[in-house]
């Protein structure tokens, strides 16, 4: 482990990592609890601590909009939001991803309306997954820091040029005081060094950016976006993975798998939550039990490949979701699941849990309850139920 | 720079237009159905035609005569309008 | 940075077209004056940032473009945000790298700045952004096929507000874009027609020159949205002032100036028979909108009168 230890909320390591990272526009509007980015910030450019705009937009509609005029003209720009905050800008994630801008953005998860719910669901994260952003999961602080300077440096590679979502649970980590390694300012100024913007806003080159496209093009707009997205993110990601193990001796993968070497049955899970699961499969193993854990630290673009390879062995999973999507035939990332292993000739029984919806705990209870059923689920050979819900009052 | 692509492999990225003026190659002049047809004779300089045109489909000569850019004109028929000297008349196209 | 040059008489407006023709805005369309003018006006290097509406669409059809300059366009009601987001990003850009600025100019619809834009204007405003507001005004959402918009005049027929049996057209005024842009505490605005073309040019000159945001309100006459025959355009706009309708006034640095006097205002009724969308008001049973129509303009016009007097 590589770096100074400290004591950091997950908002305040983000903004730092951003302060680190030498951002030059910071265009953000505040909503819980992403708050605490927002206001650190300030904090640092009224500080003199980091050279670079503030713009105090008056909403996050218009927050990713500046971002994406501030991108376009050539500069590294950083925003953060949540919920409804992410919902209000919606139609902007699609313009930034679709025009190639370079935004980071970290979201502090929470649960959409109504009812109106400040705690974590990952709502958010889901909504934005079609956008065409680059979308990361941080499992704790440490993650959430390291993740938002590896970040800007795969948005900006000339291979990618894609914005980026570094996930984060809200309170759970936005909020929670974690011990975490952080790098020298020298060390992440040489990683990150000045953004050198490709096709940046030139008048003595003029460009049009945003043109209208008919039926004759938009289809071959989107196809090259497409490509693009899935060949050239994935390398690129594993590349900076790499170069950030040495400088930081962290090593992250797209994937992370625990107890898969000889695990009959596996729960899948996204966010802070993989570490609670973890702790118990690790107890539970103790027993006797083979039981397994998958996590993804890159959720967009799905690292299919990669799931095919490592789920070969599993007879049963259970794919939590963190959220709902109404009258789907399961919640997202198991309808994200159900389309990665359908064609593959190695597929195990899959189940769906809906857990944690606004801030409600998954508890070590709750963890070994889906580890019962998917061994129910194994014995019997089949899946009944295609979707449980655990923690509801009932 | 071409901009006729033919297959999606060869757009810019981030669906740019990265030549400037490209509607130049889009002849807005077949669209009129009445021409303008100006009196060299009657015209004064006054530059009105060539300040109010929308195209701008009238040139301005450097003696401050003004040409008329037929590639472009879609007859709307404000030069003629404005003229102080009724020095251009809108004719039917393909008289 | 080089500084904006006024113009004396129309001999002395620049050569150079910044704005290329081949683009697709209908026959007689009063836009293309304001843009052409303001890429005249306004010192190079520059940037614009576009709403979504009449200009963005019919200049930016792939892979056609008519602009010269850098041209941005994000969505409908974020020309202003996009814009403020270049401004921050090229002062901070000069300052730490030294990279070379530009002017930051925006061009909107009334649809993307009194209506869906509206917020995004008064944050750039309240912010202080160095950007040059242009609002291109012919009052409606004219690009989506003539519906009313808050600057839709009071009285005129649109799709959404249409001269029917029971309620002949648009009840409600006009919002009034300068005021509310003064409110913000700018240092120069102004309304520009272009049937007075040595007054807006050197209106846009004004703005140039005046750093910080600056809002140019800009009578576009639109054949196609108010039914009148295209090459009538710089009348139905001279009208528009001789009325009184269309006030040519400008609030500098916190003096207020009606630039075109009209002593003596041409009947309402002479601007009014000229558009479709109008003309029902002439009709006997409407006389009673006529007249309350009537009434605010003369209103607006001793208001303005006496701002100018406060305000001189």
């Amino acid at each position: 482990m590589k770096g100074r230890l400290i004591g950091l909320n997950g908002d305040t390591a983000v903004a730092f990592a951003a302060k680190q990272a030498n951002v030059d526009v910071v265009s953000a509007y505040p909503i819980t609890p992403q708050t605490i980015i927002v206001e650190k910030l300030a904090e640092y450019i009224n500080n003199g601590e980091l050279d670079a705009a503030f713009i105090p937009v008056e909403s996050e509609h218009s927050a990713l909009s500046a971002a994406v005029g501030a991108s376009l003209a050539g500069a590294r720009v950083f925003t953060a939001t949540a919920s409804q905050g992410l919902a209000l800008m919606y139609e902007i994630l699609w313009i930034a991803a679709g025009m190639r801008t370079t935004i980071v953005m970290a979201l502090g998860n929470r649960a959409f309306s109504p009812n109106i719910n400040i705690h974590c669901s990952h709502d958010d994260a889901y909504a934005a997954r079609d956008t065409g952003w680059i979308e990361f999961f941080a499992e704790n602080v440490q993650e959430a820091y390291d993740l938002t300077l590896q970040a800007f440096k795969i948005s900006e590679d000339h291979r990618v040029l894609f914005p980026s979502i570094v996930n984060l649970d809200g309170f759970i980590l936005t909020h929670s005081l974690e011990g975490l390694y952080v790098l020298d300012d020298k060390v992440v100024s040489d990683f990150l060094p000045p953004k050198e913007p490709y096709n940046p806003i030139d008048p003595d080159a003029p460009k049009t950016y945003g043109p209208l496209d008919l039926y004759d093009w938009y289809m071959e707009h989107k196809k090259l976006q497409d490509y693009h997205f899935n060949h050239n993110v994935p390398p690129v990601i594993k590349e900076v993975f790499e170069a950030y193990a040495d400088i930081s001796g962290r090593h992250y993968a797209p994937v992370k798998t625990f107890g898969l070497e000889d695990a009959d049955v596996a729960i899948m899970i996204l966010g802070s939550s993989a570490g609670s699961v973890r702790h118990i499969a690790r107890q539970l193993r103790e027993k006797g039990r083979k039981v397994g854990v998958i996590s993804l630290t890159q959720y967009r673009p799905f690292p299919k490949e990669e799931i095919r390879k490592i789920v070969k062995n599993l007879q049963v999973i259970a794919v939590m979701d963190r959220s709902i999507s109404f009258g789907s035939p399961g919640a997202q990332l198991y309808m994200d699941m159900a389309a990665a292993l359908y064609n593959a000739k190695q597929k195990p029984l899959m189940f769906n849990v809906v857990y944690g919806l606004g801030g409600r705990d998954l508890t070590p209870d709750q963890i070994i309850q889906v580890y019962d059923k998917a061994e129910e689920v194994l014995k019997k050979g089949e899946v009944e139920e295609d979707q449980i819900w655990v923690g509801v009052k009932e | 720079m071409s901009i006729e692509w033919k297959s999606w492999k060869e757009l810019p990225i981030g669906k740019i237009i990265p030549e400037p003026a490209t509607t130049l190659k889009f002849k807005t002049g077949s669209w009129r159905a009445l021409r303008p047809e100006l009196n060299q004779d009657k015209c004064i300089r006054c530059l009105l035609c060539w300040v109010h045109c929308p195209e701008p489909a009238i040139i301005r000569l450097e003696d401050d005569l003004v040409k008329i850019d037929y590639n472009y004109c879609k007859g709307c028929g404000i030069c003629a309008n404005v003229c102080p000297v009724h020095a251009i008349e809108m004719k039917m196209e393909g008289e | 940075m080089v500084e904006a040059k006024p113009i004396k008489t129309l001999k002395d407006i620049p050569r150079k077209e910044l704005f290329a023709p081949g683009h697709r805005l209908c026959a007689g369309c009063g836009i293309p004056q304001v843009v052409r003018f303001v890429m005249k006006a306004v010192p190079d290097p520059k940037v614009v940032v576009n709403a979504t509406g009449c200009l963005e669409v019919a200049t930016t059809i792939f892979p056609y473009t008519s602009w010269k300059v850098p041209w941005v366009h994000n969505a409908f009601e974020n020309a202003a945000a996009t814009a403020s987001g270049v401004e921050a990003a090229i002062k901070t850009l000069a300052k730490k790298y030294g990279k070379k600025g530009y002017k930051v100019v925006v061009f909107g619809g009334d649809g993307g700045t009194f209506d869906i834009g509206f917020q995004s204007l008064s944050g750039m405003l309240e912010r202080g952004h160095d950007i040059m507001y242009i609002c291109y005004d012919n009052e409606a959402y004219m690009n989506t096929g003539i519906q009313r918009s808050g600057a839709t005049p009071k009285g005129a027929h649109t799709t959404t507000s249409p001269a029917g049996r029971v309620i002949p057209g648009k009840q409600e005024k006009k919002k009034d874009l300068i005021r509310i842009a003064i409110a913000h505490g700018i240092k120069y605005a102004a309304t520009m027609n272009p049937a007075y073309p040595v007054d807006m040019y050197n209106k846009i000159v004004k703005a140039a020159n005046t750093s910080g945001p600056t809002v140019l309100h800009y009578f576009t006459p639109c054949p196609t949205g108010w039914y009148f025959d295209p090459s009538r355009s710089i009348e139905v706009a001279r009208l528009a002032v001789q009325t009184r309708i269309w006030p040519l006034y400008e609030y500098d640095h916190g003096k207020i100036r009606i630039t075109v006097p009209v002593k003596k205002p041409k009947p309402v009724e002479d601007y009014f028979k000229l558009q479709g969308r109008f003309r029902h008001l002439l009709r006997p049973e409407n006389r009673w909108l006529l007249e309350e129509i009537k009434k605010d303009i003369e209103e607006n016009w001793k208001e303005l009168e006496r701002l100018a007097e406060v305000y001189k």
